[in-house]
Order: structure tokens, then C-alpha cells, then sequence
């Protein structure tokens, strides 16, 4: 790490950049999991500006970030409704309990629907985080129909003058087309009563080039609308998140850094693009 | 998994088939070729570095003798898989049973790598061997982690261990102990004790582990990791290694696209095995890890051996037998016994994962063909089946023009597909009857032995009488079936 901080306090001071110091920062790239492809992309655009090192390298890697907006949207006349899906295991669960507390410390009132009937124990450890942050879960049988508990969220959530109404989906590998499919159809069963406003998809920051595929073959499935980037108090520097948001678009909205149901933010350009050279 | 290695490999391959004699050159664009493809993998720098140096020098050294052989791209080949074989492993190593039960295996790895589900498919697969497992739920952090492990532990009919409601509640070293303790006195010989997730840097939660660890003294501890991580495998691998340190490593979400390069640089780096690897949702979806089928599969040169297990497990010993006893007795397979069949089929896994196992999965015209095959046909042609009385199923010539309607109608299917469904069963039926009575394939002279995938012509001098099948029938196996359509 600590040749990292050196490299980085070297872009800082704007010295200009050695053969041997670009293949630094090339090697410091696809080791924060910004893949090959992204990594070159970068470097090819530092190398054109000529500025100076830092200026070139930052602007690169902040010119690939997306333009659009990284808010969470809301209505004065009906709930905002916001599917969260992901891979297993990325943390859609403890995000979900994350994201509503800090709408809720704005004012709102939040409804969280428990729609993981999958996995052994998903429904109870999202009523575990409702009760400790007074938060209403809907919740269905285990291993009853996903759609059913969103269907009853939603309704549920416009009788009752809901501001933000989350539905926590299972967790489902991207290449099994039946469970994409029933992601759809929750969907679909929600927008029956109101419109779906966001759909965020949980990106473990360990995760390697296989995120491209996730983000590509969700937002076939569901129109994602922002990532969440979790597990960022790790080793990892979660360059994928970046790498995915260049190449479809979709902003990165909040990073989650760790098991405290405070450790969640709003996305922060500046830090996270630091993070990614200097490890 | 290994996607687009294999077929960066089946490139690189290819491109050198051509050539009747390899020069040096040769191996270095077949080298680079290698080399992008494992980055690309997730498989970290320093790791990629030295294997591509590994097969450069070797495949140099024996530039000579490759040259002499019959088929100097097949000794390059050989040289990658072998050394892809020793990264990987060398050979697989089981689980080392403690001479004086319980033997303890102790879970750790980072948030989300899949401890709990994998504490349940390892109990039961144990289990199977005839151990008498005990599941001991350690990790009291995440919430409701206690309830999960108890639905899972359930879920496999194996008792868990679980004094204390989790939830931040407890500490998970005395439940380790207390659960070690447990198992000697209700005589388990197998503890699998489940721990919290923890990150590599957090140094608070790596010594809670140690310190569980230092209580239970495991036999065995796996480092559980998620074949979906990048370049962050080695870290992470070496600071579990460090702290707690490890004795195995088991992959878990083999079922998706990942390429899972990651393992390679976690078995280079640390120079643990992996011993197992999981491969699905369901509590049978685990098996052991063989780094020569792994290789074989990176290579394209599929995974038969692992396929066959499949089969073998899927269709049980009863179902079998009761088959194998009803052909000798000269009773006729019925669609009930079809039925118990396509049931075993489904218990295989999908179709399309059956077959990507199979050599040459990764070819351009495979993956098409791959990707056509409906996996939902096995269950559309069991609901037909499923459709149709107990007499229908015992005697398929009572299907007149409306019970087949009835039928469609049941199965929410059309009735030129039930029709097709009959005429392909009274085929294979046939079929079996011509080889009971002729002691072979049909057409063939008695006792003659039909390698699989051999047409049989009908020779004359036959005499058993057989007629060949009026038509060509469509072939039951969808693979097949769109192999023949194309």
C-alpha cells in the first residue's frame, strides 16, 4: 500500500510521470478491479492531455464518471418505491435496512417489504433491523411468491401515506434466467399500483469483471437505476463500480463501508476516485 | 465458469493446430494470448506473471522433442494443462478426520462469500458419508445469522447448535466451546462450527476468530470464498492466512458466469488446496474441488467425469434396480417408469449446465446450441405425463383422439405435442423390447454390443425380426433433438 501512497503523493505534486511510473499506475488500476479494457481507456486519455500528472490521471478517471443524477427521487402524492437487487451475498439486506434509516432521518415515513422469501432466515433479519429502527416490515410465507409481499407492500404503502416504500429482493445469479424473470415480474406486480422510481443494485466492492456481466444482464431485467457499492471498509477498492458506471451510465448512488447501520453514504466522487489509485 | 479463459485458451489453440512444425515465436504469441486471457479472469498480476513464465521456459526446453512427436500442438497443450493441474492443487486433498473425534472444521471468510449456506451443504454431504455432523452457530453478529443457520441445519436434518439468539448477543468463542463439548457428549463425530463474516483489515474481528479458533483447536479450517472477487482474492486470502490462517479453501457460486480466476491466484499465493466447491442453490449443489477436471474444463476439454458422478447420484440405487428388475422380467417400461426417470433428470441439474460440461461447451456452435435448449421441456413433458391416468400411463394405446385432447388440455400443452410425447415413448419402448428379446441393439445380430453413438444399419440375415422404425423419430434429449432439426 505504501507504494501506492507514494505514487499518489507523486501525481500530487505534479511531477511529471516515467515510463516505469505509468506501468505504476496501470498496475495500481486493474488492481482496484477496473479491468483491463477501463485501465487502458484511462491511461490512453491521461497520456493525451499533457497536463500534469495528477490533473491527467483524476480528470480521466472523473471524466468516466456519469453525468446523471445520483439523488433518490420523490413525490409529494404518492411513495416512492425502490427495488433493491443484487448476486447473493453483496449485502442488499443490511443496505436496505441502511438506505431507509436515512430517509427516515429526513422526515420520511418508510415501509420496507421483506420480498427475500429464498433464503433461510432473509425475512427475519430484515424484521431484526424494522424493529430496531421502528420501521413497519411487510413480510410474507417463506418460500411464498416474492411478487405477493411486494404486491401487498405497495398497497399497503399508498393507503398509508408512505414517503419511500423499499421491497429487499432475494439475492439471484445473474445467469439464472427463471429467478431474472421473477425480479420482472415483481416489478410489474408493483407498478399494477405505482409506479417502480428506482431500482439499485447491490456491487460487493470485491467483486471482480464478473460485475460487468451482473450490471449488464440486471439492467436487461430491471431498468437499474443506481448502484449501491457495499463492503468498501475492506481491502478492496471497488474500481468495478466505476468501470460498470462508464460503461452503462447507471450512477453509483451510495457506498456502504461497514455492519453499523450508520456506515452509508451519499456517493462522493472525489474520495472514491482517490481511493482507486492509492489504494 | 472459466468462460472466457476456455475459449481465449480454444483460441490460442486453434490459431497453433494449424502449424505442422511450432517455433519459438509460435509460443509467444500463444503465451500472450494466455496471459490477457488471465487478467481478464480476475487471476492477479503477479500470479498470471509467473505461470506464463512457467509454460514459456518449459514449452522452450521441449521445443525440440514437441517438434518430433506426432502432434506438436497437443504437447504444448499437455505442458499448459499440467501446469495449470500443479497451480491448482496437484491433487485433491479430503478432509482429514481427526483421530480422536469430533473432528472440528471451523468456517471463516469475508461478508456474503456463502459460510452459512455452505455450513449446511458440507454438513449433508458429510452426512451422506455416514458422519453424524453437528452444526454450532458462532456467528452472532448479522442479524437473525443464528435463524438461518437453524433453518438450513433443518433444512439437511442436521442438528445445530445454537445457546444463544444471536443478533449481537453472546459470544461466539464460549458457543464454539460450549458446542465442542455438546458433540463429545451426544457423540457427534463431526463439528462444523459457523462464524461471523469479517474483513481481512479488521483486526478486532480477525482476533475474535483467532480466538475461537484457539477454544476449538478445528481439524480443519476452510477459507470460504466467492468466485465472483478480483483482484482482491490475494489480500484478502493472505491477511485470513495470516491471522487466523487456513487449511483449505472452498469456492462458493460456481453456478454463475464468473470466471473465477481468483482461484488460481489464492491457491498460488497461499498454497492452500481448495477442497471443495459449491455449485447452486440447493443443499446437494457442492461437491469436491479435482483440479485436473478444473483444468480440463479452463482448456475446454470439458468435465465428463463430473458429469457421470451427476448422473450416477441423481438416478438412486432403488429406482434403478426396480427399473433393471422390470426390463428382466419382461414387463413392459411403462410412462410411469419414464416419469421416475425425467424425476431423476431434473434432480441432474438444468440441461444447459449438463452439457456445458461436456467436451467442446465452449465452442462458437456449441454455445448456440447451448443457449437454444428450453429447460423448461422437462417439466412440460412431465406435466403432460402427469396429466394422464394410471391407465393411460400403463397402457399408452388407449389414447384415443380425446383423451389426448383431455390431456392437453390438463397440461395447458397442445395436443401435437402430447402426440409427439406418445410416439416417442412407444419408440423407445419398442426399442427396449427389441433389445430384451434380441439381447441387442435393434438390427443387430444377437449379443452384438452397440457402442454408443454408432448408427446401426439393419443387415440382412436378422432373424430375430425386427422391423426398423417407420419414421424417424425426433430424439427425446433436446440437445439432440435441435442437433438433428438443425
Amino acid at each position: 500500500m505504501a507504494l501506492f501512497s507514494k505514487l499518489f503523493n507523486k501525481l500530487r505534486g505534479g511531477a511529471f510521470l516515467t515510463a516505469s511510473d505509468w506501468q505504476e499506475i496501470e498496475e495500481s488500476l486493474i488492481e482496484s478491479d477496473l479491468g483491463a479494457a477501463m485501465t487502458t481507456r484511462i491511461l490512453e486519455a491521461a497520456r493525451k492531455t499533457g497536463a500534469s500528472a495528477e490533473d491527467s490521471v483524476i480528470n480521466a478517471l472523473r471524466e468516466s464518471l456519469s453525468t446523471a443524477d445520483r439523488g433518490i427521487s420523490s413525490f409529494s402524492d404518492r411513495p416512492t418505491t425502490i427495488l433493491v437487487v443484487g448476486v447473493n451475498g453483496t449485502g442488499k439486506t443490511t443496505s436496505t435496512a441502511k438506505l431507509a434509516q436515512i430517509l427516515q432521518k429526513d422526515g420520511s415515513k418508510v415501509l420496507i417489504a421483506a420480498a427475500d422469501t429464498f433464503r433461510a432466515a432473509a425475512t427475519e433479519q430484515i424484521q431484526t433491523w424494522g424493529q430496531r429502527l421502528g420501521i413497519q416490515v411487510v413480510a410474507g410465507k417463506a418460500n411464498g411468491d416474492p411478487a405477493s409481499v411486494a404486491f401487498d407492500g405497495i398497497s399497503r404503502a399508498k393507503s398509508e401515506n408512505v414517503n419511500f416504500y423499499i421491497v429487499d429482493t432475494a439475492g439471484r445469479l445473474h445467469t439464472k434466467q427463471g429467478l431474472m424473470d421473477e425480479l420482472g415480474k415483481i416489478r410489474r406486480v408493483v407498478e399494477k399500483v405505482s409506479p417502480v422510481d428506482e431500482v439499485l443494485l447491490v456491487v460487493d466492492a470485491t467483486t471482480g469483471q464478473n460485475g460487468i456481466s451482473q450490471a449488464k444482464t440486471f439492467l436487461e431485467a430491471v431498468e437499474v437505476t443506481g448502484l449501491i457499492l457495499t463492503k468498501m471498509d475492506g481491502s478492496a477498492r471497488g474500481g468495478i463500480a466505476l468501470a460498470i458506471e462508464s460503461l452503462t451510465g447507471v450512477p453509483i448512488k451510495f457506498i456502504g463501508t461497514g455492519e453499523s447501520i450508520g456506515d452509508f453514504a451519499p456517493f462522493e466522487a472525489q474520495s472514491y476516485i482517490e481511493g482507486l489509485i492509492s489504494g | 465458469m472459466f468462460d472466457s479463459l476456455s475459449s481465449k485458451f480454444s483460441k490460442a489453440f486453434s490459431a497453433l493446430r494449424t502449424k505442422g512444425r511450432i517455433k519459438s515465436s509460435d509460443i509467444d504469441e500463444v503465451c500472450s494470448e494466455i496471459r490477457s486471457a488471465l487478467i481478464e479472469s480476475d487471476v492477479a498480476l503477479e500470479v498470471v506473471n509467473s505461470f506464463i513464465d512457467q509454460i514459456k521456459g518449459r514449452s522452450l526446453e521441449q521445443l525440440e522433442d514437441v517438434n518430433k512427436g506426432i502432434n506438436p500442438s497437443q504437447a504444448i497443450f499437455t505442458i499448459i494443462n499440467e501446469e495449470l493441474t500443479t497451480i491448482l492443487g496437484g491433487s485433491a486433498r479430503r478432509i482429514r478426520l481427526a483421530k480422536k473425534p469430533p473432528t472440528v472444521i471451523m468456517l471463516a471468510g469475508l461478508q456474503g462469500a456463502g459460510k452459512t449456506t455452505l455450513a449446511g451443504k458440507l454438513a449433508l454431504y458429510l452426512k451422506k458419508q455416514g458422519n453424524t455432523p453437528l452444526l454450532v452457530a458462532s456467528d452472532l453478529q448479522r442479524p437473525n445469522a443464528v435463524t438461518q443457520l437453524q433453518q438450513v441445519g433443518a433444512g439437511v436434518n442436521v442438528p445445530v447448535f445454537a445457546p444463544e439468539p444471536g443478533n449481537g448477543i453472546g459470544d461466539p468463542v464460549a458457543v464454539a466451546q460450549a458446542g465442542l463439548k455438546f458433540a463429545q457428549d451426544k457423540l457427534h463425530n463431526i463439528v462444523i462450527v459457523d462464524t461471523a463474516g469479517r474483513l481481512g483489515v479488521d483486526e478486532e474481528l480477525m482476533k475474535q476468530a483467532i480466538n475461537i479458533r484457539d477454544a476449538v483447536k478445528p481439524d480443519e479450517i476452510l477459507f470460504v470464498v466467492d468466485a465472483m472477487i478480483g483482484q482482491d482474492a490475494v489480500r484478502t486470502a493472505q491477511a485470513f492466512l495470516d491471522g487466523v490462517g487456513f487449511d483449505g479453501v472452498v469456492l462458493t457460486k460456481l453456478d454463475g458466469d464468473a470466471r473465477g480466476g481468483a482461484a488460481l491466484s489464492i491457491v498460488a499465493k497461499t498454497d492452500r488446496p481448495i477442497m471443495f466447491v459449491s455449485t447452486g442453490e440447493k443443499s446437494g449443489d457442492f461437491d469436491l474441488f479435482y483440479p485436473e477436471r478444473m483444468a480440463s474444463r479452463i482448456l475446454g476439454l470439458g468435465d465428463i467425469q463430473t458429469l457421470a458422478e451427476q448422473a450416477k447420484n441423481a438416478m438412486d440405487s432403488e429406482t434403478t434396480e426396480k427399473l433393471e428388475k422390470k426390463f428382466a422380467s419382461g414387463e413392459d417400461f411403462t410412462l410411469d417408469d419414464f416419469l421416475s426417470q425425467l424425476e431423476a433428470m431434473k434432480k441432474m441439474g438444468s440441461m444447459s449446465k449438463l452439457l456445458g460440461m461436456l467436451p467442446g461447451a465452449n465452442s462458437a456452435a456449441m454455445k448456440k446450441q447451448l443457449e437454444s435448449i428450453d429447460d423448461n421441456e422437462l417439466v412440460r413433458t412431465q406435466a403432460i405425463v402427469q396429466s394422464m391416468t394410471p391407465l393411460e400411463r400403463h397402457d399408452p394405446k388407449v389414447l384415443n383422439g380425446s383423451r389426448r385432447a383431455r390431456i392437453a388440455l390438463g397440461s395447458g400443452r397442445k395436443v401435437s405435442e402430447v402426440n409427439n410425447l406418445v410416439d416417442r415413448f412407444t419408440g423407445a419402448q419398442k426399442m427396449m423390447k427389441q433389445m430384451r428379446n434380441g439381447g441387442g441393439a435393434p438390427g443387430l445380430p444377437k449379443g452384438m454390443q452397440l457402442p454408443q453413438g454408432v448408427p446401426s444399419g439393419n443387415k440382412s440375415g436378422n432373424t430375430s425380426g425386427n422391423t426398423p422404425p417407420k419414421k424417424k423419430s425426433r430424439s427425446g434429449n433436446p440437445a439432440k433433438r435441435a442437433a438433428e432439426e438443425a
